[in-house]
């Protein structure tokens, strides 16, 4: 997960210290840097630009239907979720689920994630995890609900207060001893897709598994990110937040900043640090401090989006 | 219902199955392979090269959490998703190599080598 190069390296340490206690996560023109979130709510806004600011949330890996231990109901934990999304003091334009809705890709399971995302009143935005491919269709289910409009396998682009956002599915046809995989076609897409966009637009990219090897043993990572990557090299400012590990785990590399967010279902070890990736079986008083959202603030003039990860705990 | 009633009747079942294995079953079919299993485990196929006789029905039994699922890299099986305790079987009605993964986790492999 680390880079080799130090410098990534010290600015990785910086960001990981904030994990886990409602971290903040910045970065700007080619200098990623960590702060305090009280220093960022009284950082001066810089003179140029006026778009209004605005934030939006990412929740992920809802597992609806999930039901065994740590989590005996996957379906009250995301109900927790959204109520602090409601709760929260500035609300959001709008919510990316990065994966990993349902647990079998049933359709009660889908319907009872729409209903209770719909109390937000707030558009979402979807990406699909291998868990909402498992219908005899191989994600049709999904895409039919949550799809309507995308290309391909789910994926698609759209424009939103001057930032880019870019939803790629990295779960569709897996190969044997594989990871992650984005395919021919939508990188083929991903090259069009950026081809109209200036250095300076900001990017963020949302998809179910990370788009860097966080740990091949486990299958953390996506075989043809690299190629995404490349892409994605010329902007000034890329944000790519990804799902499936269940934990936070950050990295910066160049202008690229990588997050991924909690479960709102059950955590999964650290990488290596069990027989498997299967859920980690905490106790009941634990589980809500290690689930959780992730609430991504956009000032125009920064060129930079804060993140701020909260857990379900009251 | 009582535990005597449960008992007659399970002796039941098993005079008539015995019955029916020695009156319509041909001799080659008894001598049928041994069935075998997979247990799947820590996102792993334990064992993960199984090699088996010509004809024998492999089960995979997910024993994790989490749901898997069963799928030959060439096309000639593909389970549905197993979830906790769900089950799959084929029968190798020929020799061969045969590669398979799970395709939510492909870095979940495993091999049945069947000999003739």
């Amino acid at each position: 997960m680390f880079d080799d190069d130090q410098e990534n390296r010290r600015d990785f340490l910086k960001c990981m210290a904030w994990a886990g206690t409602g971290a903040l996560f910045t970065f700007g023109a080619g200098v990623p840097a960590s702060i305090g979130l009280d220093a960022a709510i009284a950082a001066p806004m810089r003179g140029r630009a006026a778009a209004r600011p605005f934030t939006f949330v990412q929740l992920s890996d809802s597992h609806i239907g999930f039901n065994k231990p740590p989590n005996a109901d996957a379906r009250a934990t995301f109900r927790e979720a959204i109520a602090k999304v409601k709760a929260l003091p500035v609300q959001p334009d709008f919510i990316i689920h990065t994966g990993d809705v349902s647990q079998l890709s049933r359709d009660d399971e889908f319907d009872d994630a729409e209903q209770m995302l719909k109390t937000t009143g707030l558009p979402v935005f979807f990406v699909p995890g291998e868990h909402d491919m498992l219908d005899p269709e191989g994600g049709k289910a999904f895409l039919d609900r949550f799809g309507k409009g995308t290309r391909g396998a789910g994926w698609y682009s759209f424009d939103h207060g001057g930032v880019h956002f870019v939803a790629l599915v990295n779960v569709a046809d897996l190969k044997p001893g594989g990871m992650g995989n984005l395919g021919a076609d939508q990188l083929a897409w991903l090259k069009v897709d950026l081809a109209g966009h200036s250095a300076s637009t900001p990017i963020v990219v949302f998809a179910h598994i990370p788009l860097w090897t966080v740990y091949a043993d486990w299958g953390w990572g996506t075989d043809d990110a690299a190629e995404a990557l490349k892409l994605l090299a010329r902007f000034g400012s890329v944000t790519i937040l990804n799902g499936h590990i269940h934990q936070i785990a950050q990295k910066v590399e160049g202008r690229i900043a990588f997050h991924t967010a909690r479960s709102t279902a059950f955590p999964q070890p650290a990488p290596g640090t069990a027989p498997s990736p299967g859920p980690l079986k905490v106790p009941a008083e634990q589980l809500h401090s290690m689930l959780g959202i992730t609430d991504a603030m956009f000032v125009r003039g920064h060129d930079r989006i804060a993140l701020i990860d909260s857990t379900l705990t009251s | 219902m009582t535990r005597g009633f449960k008992m007659l009747t399970f002796q039941a079942a098993t005079l008539v199955a015995s019955g029916l294995m020695i009156s319509t079953i041909p001799a080659t079919t008894r001598a049928a392979p041994v069935p075998a299993a997979v247990t799947i485990e820590n996102f792993t196929f334990k064992a993960p090269l199984l090699t088996v006789k010509l004809g024998t029905t492999v089960t995979w039994t997910n024993g994790d959490d989490i749901p898997h699922t069963v799928v030959s890299k060439d096309g000639l099986f593909k389970s549905k998703v197993l979830d906790t305790g769900d089950r799959f079987s084929f029968t190798f009605a020929k020799p061969g190599q045969f590669g398979y993964f799970c395709s939510l986790h492909p870095h979940m492999t495993g091999m049945i080598a069947v000999k003739a």
